[in-house]
């Protein structure tokens, strides 16, 4: 199976993240712009870290055969250093229009401050100025209000709920999120967010439309190959073959594909050329060794995730 | 240089290949052109009205290329590509100053393709000795696609990098595995450094029992010596005919005594080069393509 991970920050993993998750199967994923486990106080290390998104880290990708792709924004964290985050939005036009660009995000509000406010309906206008989708991150505390007024405001600045993805749900949100014609996407993260198991019963509850998972793996304790794992035991306990893809593969390239940035032949037509190519000629394989292909097993990792 | 005939020629080959709406909207970028911010936002956009297709060109357009601008090889270059060169031949600008600050921001946000595109276009920009420590920044990277597009069927290194960077680009193209026979004037800028340096590193794969291009002895012929003359000795009892090719062609560019002796050896080689059957461009399609 090809599955697609729509939120997940390579940034933080290694190049053995990288080829387990081709091997696992995944084909492509989506690097949201977020925060790096401490705030930056300049608007230059922002510009260097999206010209980081869509360039080194594109590339680091590419040479494991997986697409990279990105969202681009001003987290709810650290839209708070205000004098900063005014910056950082001069920024954003210069790079929400690149190629392999394929929304806004993620924003949202973290602590709900009025700071966080302002400048997520200033993305939320950008969004739809340049014609976006929005991927969207619900805060931790205090989540089903927030999740609410993320998609309250986002219909109050004329956003159509279906240019709008609203991640980490669980239980107590998705009905809400689906109702409204949002989508609902679900991290599956150790301890903080989802569980697979969890995850399994809400897409016998819910079915599959409209529902997307992914790993949201970073600097803390998470699992990159959340997408592939979570579609195994999906299978195990008997969800359909076509949920199963639809949740973890069509859903997100259908979302995320509005941006016109993100097609199925981007990966299904690559050129096997260009994997030789890169291959024998890149830098992280150092001086023309062999990729390794047969590693990342990760036998020791039990594929339920709590 | 001027850089009107170079966008008159860019124009001519690209239009015809790009979807009529693509036309309109670059013929309209490039008249009203006239504020940076509006450059940078046309840069980033084109693939989205160009597309991205490689462009079908003819061995006119390629002899053409040839000849407005020594060394110009648009062979695999992309409609996107040709497109973002003639928005950047259009940087509204009144210094040469104000033109390489607004260069150096668009270099600063660039994704992939884009740095692939920017370094690319280098030979064709005006103002070209204002470029090279760009140039040398680009041979500093370390993604592939980017490096190959400075380094490889790009004049400007050729005609503008300082020996130590020339000397790092070459360098760095044989030890990230690159197709030396692809960079534009390699011969003409071969030197006694970058001979020692290739042999130096010959002897590190060796030591590491490594497999080592044969196109490296290309940088070491006309600097072979008594003392290094060894080396091709060696290279000659390699079991790979290949490497046996370089060998020979390497001592056929020396005018050393004992290099014309130990090449006299190889009648079969000798005469193979004489019919022009072994070259360098053969040595390296086959030992890149093998
Ligand atoms: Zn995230």
């Amino acid at each position: 199976m090809l599955f697609i991970d729509p939120h997940v920050h390579m940034t933080s993993r290694t190049t053995d993240d990288y080829e387990a998750m081709r091997k696992a199967g995944i084909v492509a994923m989506i690097e949201p712009a977020f925060w790096m486990g401490q705030p930056r106080t300049e608007a230059g290390t922002f510009k260097d870290y999206y010209s980081h998104l869509i360039g080194f880290e594109r590339f680091r990708a590419s040479q494991f055969g997986i697409k990279h792709y990105c969202t681009i924004g001003l987290n709810s964290k650290e839209a708070n250093n205000e004098p900063l985050a005014e910056e950082v939005m001069e920024l954003l036009p210069l790079f929400v229009l690149k190629e392999g660009v394929v929304g806004v995000g993620e924003i949202g509000y973290d602590d709900q401050t009025p700071a966080e406010d302002k400048y997520y309906r200033l993305q939320l206008d950008l969004a739809k100025e340049v014609n976006l989708p929005v991927q969207i991150h619900t805060p931790h505390r205090d989540k089903r209000k927030g999740t609410l007024r993320s998609m309250e405001v986002a219909l109050e600045h004329g956003l159509d709920p279906a240019m709008v993805i609203v991640d980490h749900n669980n239980e107590e949100t998705v009905k809400d999120v689906l109702d409204r014609g949002f989508w609902a996407a679900f991290t599956i993260y150790p301890h903080t967010k989802m569980g697979n198991e969890r995850m399994t019963e809400i897409v016998r509850q819910y079915g599959h439309e409209r529902i997307m998972i992914n790993s949201a793996a970073d600097w803390g304790i998470s699992d990159p190959l959340a997408v592939p794992k979570t579609a195994e035991l999906m299978l195990e306990r008997g969800i359909s073959e076509e949920s199963v893809r639809m949740v973890t593969y069509q859903n997100a390239l259908a979302a995320f594909g509005q941006s016109g940035q993100m097609q199925e032949s981007d990966w299904l037509a690559a050129s096997p050329i260009d994997q030789s190519l890169k291959f024998s000629g890149n830098s992280i394989l150092r001086g023309g060794q062999t990729p390794r292909v047969e590693t990342g097993e990760n036998e020791n990792d039990s594929r339920i995730i709590r | 240089m001027p850089t009107a005939p170079i966008s008159e020629y860019l124009l001519r080959i690209l239009l015809p290949q790009i979807p009529a709406p693509g036309v309109t909207w670059l013929q309209n970028q490039l008249n009203n052109l006239k504020a940076e911010k509006e450059f940078y936002l046309a840069f980033s956009v084109a693939s989205r009205f160009t597309g991205k297709k490689k462009l079908n060109l003819t061995e006119a357009d390629l002899l053409e290329a040839e000849t407005l601008r020594p060394g110009f090889n648009p062979a695999s270059w992309t409609a996107d590509q040709v497109a973002r060169t003639l928005l950047v031949l259009a940087i509204p600008h009144e210094t040469p100053e104000a033109y390489v600050a607004t260069l150096n921001r668009v270099f600063s946000t660039a994704d992939l393709n884009e740095l692939a595109t920017l370094y690319a276009s280098l030979p064709l920009l005006p103002y070209p000795e204002h470029h090279v420590k760009r140039a040398a920044e680009g041979v500093r990277t370390t993604m592939t696609q980017v490096f190959d597009a400075i380094a490889l069927h790009n004049p400007y290194p050729h005609d503008y990098l300082p020996q130590e960077a020339w000397n790092q680009l070459v360098v760095k193209s044989v030890f990230n595995v690159r197709p030396l026979y692809q960079i534009y004037g390699l011969d003409n800028r071969r030197n006694e450094a970058l001979a020692q340096i290739a042999i130096d590193y010959a002897h590190e794969r060796w030591a590491a029992g490594r497999t080592l291009t044969p196109e490296l002895w290309r940088l070491v012929g006309p600097f072979l010596s008594p003392e290094n003359i060894k080396n091709i000795e060696k290279l000659l009892q390699s079991p790979e005919e290949i490497q046996h090719q370089a060998a020979a062609l390497a001592l056929s560019e020396s005018n050393l005594p004992e290099a014309r002796e130990l090449l006299a050896k190889q009648p079969n080689l000798t005469a193979a080069i004489q019919a022009g059957n072994i070259t360098w461009q053969t040595i390296g399609e086959s030992a890149y393509h093998a």
